[in-house]
């Protein structure tokens, strides 16, 4: 990590009270403009001054960017209500405790009651060349400094790279792509709601974002349907420490049982590339299958099929199988048989 | 405004990465540019073209109806290189104007065949075609110089008619030769860069310095391209090239436009009479450029 230094470039700071006031300064200040929501992630970039946007706009007082709010299916879920509002809120708990667990193990307590679920879902990778400012691909370069035979990339990319092996590190990513969530954007041509697993793009769309907005979008909200209101869920979430750190691998699993045999199941998993990753080919593969060890077991060897470490990371093919079978089969199923 | 974009390497050395891609738009406004004027020209200002006289008569009789231009060989490299050469340009430059896709695969896919089919062709107009055809002689630069001198209104004897090619077209050739090799000798590089079937991934080849030139080279050539291409389309949808670029297609040309436009004496066609065993008189293409 680079050194911080503390004092941050200057910058004009713009306080919006409205979205469509966020929105104007963000389409009248386009690339110039960079979006401060709880600022986990922004100080890092401004102190540590790889980034030195003209104009900052700060959301924090835009209001109806916060708060749970049921709707006719489902809730809706402003984007710039904390991680600790997410976790601690009665309806999320009770009916979609999948986005409350994986959001509960985000950092450390202060970063949850300061970090937004919408900077969550759009914060920026966290490869250290990328951000101590080296000229990588990401970075509008021609190299990835991880990809090489010394590079440090315990951390970095097994699947779906394309040139720059960073990836993605929100927690409640996967978990919002598990319970088929639906993100709302306002761009210059209006509102749009999109799947949640379209926001995020890999290096081969775009190797310079890790999710879909553009110069003067805007993330507002995150609407999650009832359709897996309290369905069976899972997640987990793996990293070198406990107490607060990013994820090497998570897993999110939302399922509907008839007996044991598994009747519908979507399953997400974070870390493993540069976009969190819907695992189609295991939903598509143990649906109508019984919950047991064997389709743990099948469903983890055909998540890591095509995966391709490098070399500080092959560690991550058996962890994300064994993550994978036990979203499936449930944990006390995680020894292997074969 | 630059030129080029730079960065500074994690050793503190400032580096070129690339070209700034406001290029793109240079080229393609160049050449449009160039299509607009010439278009002008030909329209309003263009004299009709003369050439020195010659005397047909003795030889066309003997020209068959269909000159062959271009073999089937020729051909098939020459649309093959095409359909690789758009889908170089288009998978380099959309992303870069906003249209994103996953284009690094089939750009580098297309370079592939791409290099093939340049080798190919190399040694193909090396030993099976004449490979000075395609190459301005002589009479070409006195020729050039004549129309030149002519162009401005000063006294000169009328230019010869052309051989196989046109001079303008062996100069394209020419730029198209420099363009092209430059983007593959750079390309080829470059795929050490990303994952491909061809090579393990190295990009500690070269430093950062020789990198940065390689990528702003592959990037000027790519950009210079562009402009050529669309020259190249344009004047292949000219109505008075049309009958070249038939011969691109069908492989011959009329026997009116070859005696309006080619001198018999520099390029000579197969006739009943003539020697089937030299290239040249053969008339197959050489250097099929269009």
């Amino acid at each position: 990590m680079a050194v911080i230094r503390d004092v941050m470039p200057a910058f004009e700071l713009y306080q919006p009270s409205s979205v469509a006031d966020a929105q104007q300064l963000l389409q009248q200040h386009g690339p110039d403009a960079w979006v401060l929501a709880g600022g986990m992630d922004s100080f890092d970039w401004l102190k540590d001054r790889i980034r030195k946007p003209k104009v900052v706009v700060d959301l924090s007082g835009v209001e109806e960017l916060r708060g749970v709010r049921t709707t006719g299916d489902g809730i809706e879920i402003g984007a710039m209500t904390t991680l600790t509002e997410v976790v601690n809120h009665p309806v999320v708990k009770q009916k979609y405790d999948l986005l409350a667990q994986a959001a509960e193990v985000v950092a450390s307590p202060q970063i949850r009651n300061q970090g937004t679920l919408g900077g969550n879902v759009s914060q920026d990778t966290r490869c250290w060349y990328y951000r101590a400012g080296w000229p990588c691909y990401r970075a509008g370069g021609n190299i990835c400094y991880a990809d090489t035979p010394e590079g440090r990339n315990r951390e970095h990319a097994i699947l779906h790279a394309e040139r720059c092996v960073a990836v993605n590190p929100s927690d409640t990513a996967p978990a919002l792509i598990a319970l088929d969530a639906k993100f709302v954007l306002r761009t210059r041509k209006g509102e749009r709601v999109i799947d949640a697993e379209d926001y995020f793009v890999g290096p081969e769309i775009d190797i310079t974002r890790l999710h879909i907005l553009q110069p003067g979008d805007l993330l507002t909200a995150i609407r999650i349907p009832s359709t897996w209101a309290g369905r069976q869920f899972y997640f987990e979430k793996v990293r070198d420490r406990n107490v607060w750190d990013f994820p090497l691998l998570n897993v999110a699993s939302a399922m509907v049982l008839s007996g044991n045999t598994i009747e519908r199941i979507r399953i997400a998993v974070n870390g493993a590339a540069a976009r969190p990753l819907r695992l189609k080919a295991v939903e598509d593969a143990v649906r109508s299958k019984p919950r047991n060890t064997a389709t743990g077991e099948m469903a983890g060897k055909l998540s890591v099929q095509g995966a391709f470490p490098l070399q500080f990371n092959t560690y991550k093919i058996p962890l994300m199988r064994n993550l994978v079978k036990r979203a499936i089969s449930g944990v006390e199923e995680a020894t292997w048989a074969s | 405004m630059g030129f080029l974009e730079w960065a500074t390497s994690p050793w503190g050395q400032s580096v070129p990465i690339h070209i700034a891609w406001f290029l793109i738009w240079v080229a393609v406004i160049a050449g449009l540019l160039f299509l607009i004027v010439h278009a002008i020209y030909v329209m309003y200002f263009a004299k009709p073209r003369v050439f020195a006289a010659d005397d047909p008569s003795a030889v066309s009789a003997s020209i068959p109806k269909h000159v062959p231009r271009h073999s089937l060989v020729a051909r098939l490299f020459h649309w093959v290189m095409a359909a690789s050469m758009f889908t170089l340009l288009f998978t380099a430059f959309l992303p870069k104007v906003g249209i994103q896709f996953n284009w690094v695969t089939y750009h580098w896919i297309a370079g592939a065949v791409l290099t093939v089919s340049i080798v190919f062709h190399i040694i193909h107009a090396s030993f099976w075609l004449d490979f000075w055809s395609i190459w301005p002689d002589r009479i070409d630069l006195d020729d050039a110089w004549k129309r030149v001198r002519r162009f401005f209104g000063m006294p000169a004897p009328p230019p010869h008619k052309f051989a196989k090619y046109p001079p303008e077209n062996k100069l394209f050739h020419g730029v198209i030769i420099l363009c092209g090799l430059s983007v593959i000798l750079t390309g080829v590089f470059m795929m050490s860069r990303v994952r491909t079937i061809f090579f393990p991934r190295n990009p500690y080849l070269f430093s950062d310095m020789t990198w940065g030139l390689m990528y702003v080279l592959h990037g000027l050539a790519g950009v210079g391209l562009i402009s050529l291409v669309m020259m190249h389309v344009y004047f292949g949808l000219r109505p008075e090239k049309r009958a070249i670029t038939k011969s691109m297609i069908f492989g011959w040309m009329d026997r009116d436009f070859y005696l309006e436009e080619h001198d018999p004496e520099r390029w000579k066609v197969q006739t009943a009479s003539s020697s089937p065993t030299s290239s040249r008189v053969e008339g197959r293409g050489v250097t099929d450029v269009g």
